[in-house]
């Protein structure tokens, strides 16, 4: 067991040691930084999926918080009872709820329900940690996986050149619903996540906050570079991140427009998008949508 | 073991899980040399087992490092190396 | 001087639940059961009940809701359909597994395709392997002294029951009709169903993580314990049908209703609303000297085996007539009254009809139709009262 006087300055163990990630994931951090912004008085809603799945087989839980699991495509709709149940017996300012769930479960079957939630104005936070793609049932292409990326159902062929369809623009999405809170952060940058969800339990109402965290399995990368491939998404333009508060963007600036190659050439889900010549003519398009994020969001200072 | 209405479970049970045996090859070794105490190892350990109380003072504790490197690749003063798991090189 | 105010049945059932004290209600538009929630929600708008009223956008997220909401600790009530139900139905076999103790109404009606709205059993029948317990409803007074029951049962803590419940009423021909209710007062409810005391809930004073996942080595386990429990259930319904009678002052059955079954040798077995018409065609047999009798189940799961062969030994015929079919196969009920006889000293003849599909009267000449049937010769899942004179493509044409 360890002692109190081991820890280290922050409290952050309401995720425990001894979850099955995988070396290096990139969910299972930003879960636990998360929690540690959060604190402990919170009930978090989980849907199924890899974080669920490594914290939770039974008896072993690594949730030191009230946790609730129950399916795939429910978990703004859980959550929401819970946020009523918490209401009509005047706890709702001593208990925060946050709802988490993966791309899949997010922008894909479970988007009805978090629409719902939005829409209703549910005390709740929404977070979604996007690897995207399913990773949990063996890396299948979700709604939130990228330009040309290989995924299992989403394979370069002879055919095909990969995932033939961009991201869905799930914060536009919440922005839309008119709450007051969206952001969009990176397990790359800690302490902007941190902040962003302190600053989002902090008011009153819908918050959605996507989370970008690489999976080293499913796209091919070194456990070791989960935060440096992080870090690269941001800085290529590839991953805007950004805050809407009250309808209000303010972007989070880049020094520069780091070459997309630089960031997919790390990764072996877009190997087939590099032979011995270099970099084919989709790597282009990639660069394009990373240059379309810089205009539309304002990353670089001219 | 006892098995509850609908599979309840409590707090902090996976630490009788020791994931450091899935350590294969590499495991993180704290120089304590050049260390500022910026804590960003132990932000980003994604088992949340690195320690520290100040300056030259952070360790894994190796019975949950997975040896995934992150720590050795993020200390901005390359105070961590990545070094066999048996301790010693050659 | 009859007890009670002449109330349509939805209305009814809304101000019962409201007596329950329930504290989320989440609940999506379906025919027929939308009149219920209509009523529950003015009673919450009016301030006439402190709930938290949820307007989902589908089914799965009405059940998802209540689900939460018991999950944290509070009373809940919801209410669905054909359609509605089967789309909640993988958070229905969710909340048995995870032992809340919700308690719903299902307002029966038929299931698609083709859409039709009107009444039949088959959509909680569909539901039976679930866990949830299942009490069906002949009338409106019976419904609402069901669903008071149903929190009682649901929430059992003596064997540590946490089962929901699923409170069955045919669709239209009882939350649309008018009829004579005498409702208990609040104080009257108070007295006979404490507070919900959950034995496991979502508390930051006391962390839980609930919904963990069970791999091959535990959750046939959890299987077993719902089984389990579900037997232990039978007589605490009826332990509950009995405090209600005498709390009340109004009979109520548990397991099943027995009328004019003692002697009987000929007894119909059936559900719901339509044993009003298979009593009236029993009176009238029996004016002709006939031994007939019905046997009306109420609680349909857990299945009570042993006191329906104690009731049902001494028929030679038993006529099972039910308002639904298990496609491919036999009508889900008559399978289930056939498996009380299995490997037992009583044989009777079990016969099984299906009737009044898709909102199709039941009326007195098919009830006399299947009981003499029966009394010739063995029938299985026989249809009874289909049109003559249609051309079915593929079948007669």
């Amino acid at each position: 067991m360890l002692k109190v006087e081991e820890r280290d300055k922050f409290s952050d163990h309401l995720l425990a040691s001894g979850h099955t990630a995988c070396p290096g994931c990139g969910q299972s951090l930003a879960a636990r930084l998360v929690l540690r912004a959060a604190g402990r008085n919170v009930i978090v809603v989980n849907s199924t999926g890899c974080l669920e799945v490594f914290s939770s087989k039974y008896p072993e839980s690594a949730w030191e918080v009230p946790w609730i699991h129950s399916l795939f495509e429910n978990t703004a709709a859980v959550a929401s009872g819970i946020e009523a149940a918490l209401k009509v017996t005047g706890r709702l300012d001593e208990v925060r709820v946050i709802a988490q769930g993966g791309d899949g479960s997010t922008a894909d079957i479970g988007l009805g329900a978090i629409s719902g939630m939005l829409e209703r104005g549910h005390d709740v936070l929404y977070i979604c940690y996007d690897n995207e793609a399913y990773m949990n049932t063996g890396i299948q292409r979700s709604g939130l996986t990228p330009d040309y990326a290989r995924t299992t159902t989403s394979p370069p062929g002879r055919a095909s050149m990969g995932n033939w369809r961009p991201k869905k623009d799930v914060p536009q999405i919440a922005v839309a619903h008119g709450v007051p809170y969206v952001a969009t952060a990176s397990v790359g940058y800690p302490m902007d996540l941190d902040r962003k969800v302190r600053k989002a339990l902090s008011i009153r109402g819908p918050k959605y906050v996507q989370i970008h965290v690489p999976c080293p399995l499913g796209w091919g990368t070194d456990p070791s570079h989960t935060i440096d491939i992080a870090r690269l998404a941001v800085n290529t333009g590839l991953y805007p991140l950004y805050e809407v508060e009250e309808g209000e963007l303010r972007a989070q600036r880049i020094p520069k427009g780091v070459p997309v190659e630089e960031y997919l050439k790390l990764q072996t889900r877009f190997r087939h998008l590099f032979d011995k010549d270099g970099a084919k003519e989709e790597v282009k398009d990639i660069q394009r949508v990373a240059d379309q994020n810089i205009e539309r969001y304002g990353l670089i200072v001219a | 073991m006892k098995i509850t209405l609908g599979t309840v479970t409590h707090p902090g049970g996976s630490r009788v899980n020791k994931t450091g045996s899935w350590r294969t090859a590499n495991k993180p070794h704290f120089l304590h040399q050049r260390c500022v105490a910026c804590n960003v190892c132990a932000l980003t350990c994604p088992e949340g087992c690195i320690f520290g109380t100040g300056q030259n003072t952070y360790y894994a504790n190796e019975d949950y490092c997975k040896g995934c490197g992150i720590c050795a690749n993020v200390c901005p003063v390359g105070d961590i190396e990545m070094i066999p798991e048996a301790g010693e090189y050659g | 001087m009859v007890k009670g105010r002449m109330l349509q049945g939805a209305r009814a059932m809304a101000e019962m639940s409201a007596l329950c004290r329930p504290k989320v209600i989440s609940a999506y538009p379906i025919t027929p059961q939308t009149l219920i929630v209509e009523e529950l929600s003015q009673i919450v708008a009016d301030g006439d009940l402190e709930a938290e009223f949820i307007n989902v956008e589908g089914e799965h997220s009405a059940a998802s809701v209540v689900l939460g909401a018991m999950a944290a600790g509070v009373r809940v009530f919801t209410c669905s359909s054909s359609q509605g139900l089967l789309l909640m139905s993988e958070v229905i076999f969710n909340i048995a597994g995870m032992r809340l103790p919700v308690v719903m109404i299902c307002v029966n009606r038929s299931v698609s395709a083709p859409l039709n709205i009107w009444n039949d059993q088959q959509d909680s029948v569909i539901m039976r392997d679930s866990g949830w317990i299942q009490l069906y409803a002949e009338n409106n007074q019976e419904t609402c002294d069901l669903l008071l029951q149903a929190h009682k049962i649901g929430e059992d803590h003596r064997l540590r029951l946490m089962l929901p419940v699923m409170v069955c009423c045919d669709g239209y021909l009882l939350p649309h009709a008018f009829e004579i209710v005498d409702l208990p007062s609040q104080e009257e409810v108070d007295a006979f169903l404490p507070p919900y005391d959950p034995i496991y809930k979502l508390d930051i004073d006391n962390p839980t993580t609930m919904g963990a996942y069970a791999d091959p080595e535990k959750y046939m386990e959890t299987r077993y314990m719902l089984q389990e429990t579900m037997k232990k259930s039978l007589p605490i319904i009826e332990e509950v049908a009995r405090d209600f009678s005498s709390s009340f002052g109004r009979t109520s059955y548990g397991l099943f209703e027995k009328y004019r079954v003692d002697d009987a040798s000929t007894v119909v077995v059936a559900m719901g609303s339509m044993a009003g018409t298979i009593k009236d065609v029993v009176d009238e047999l029996r004016d002709q000297g006939e031994k007939v009798g019905i046997l009306r189940l109420v609680c349909y799961r857990p299945f009570p085996k042993e006191a329906l062969y104690e009731a049902l030994s001494g028929a030679e015929n038993i006529v099972v007539m039910e308002k639904c079919i298990s496609l491919g196969a036999s009508g889900p009920v008559a399978t289930d009254v056939r498996s009380v006889f299995q490997g037992r000293p009583a044989t009777p003849r079990i016969s099984g009809f299906v009737l009044g599909l898709g909102g199709r009267d039941v009326t007195m000449d098919n009830v006399r139709y299947a009981i003499h049937k029966a009394q010739q010769q063995l029938e299985d899942a026989d249809f009874v009262g289909l049109k003559e004179d249609l051309e079915l493509e593929g079948i007669n044409a």
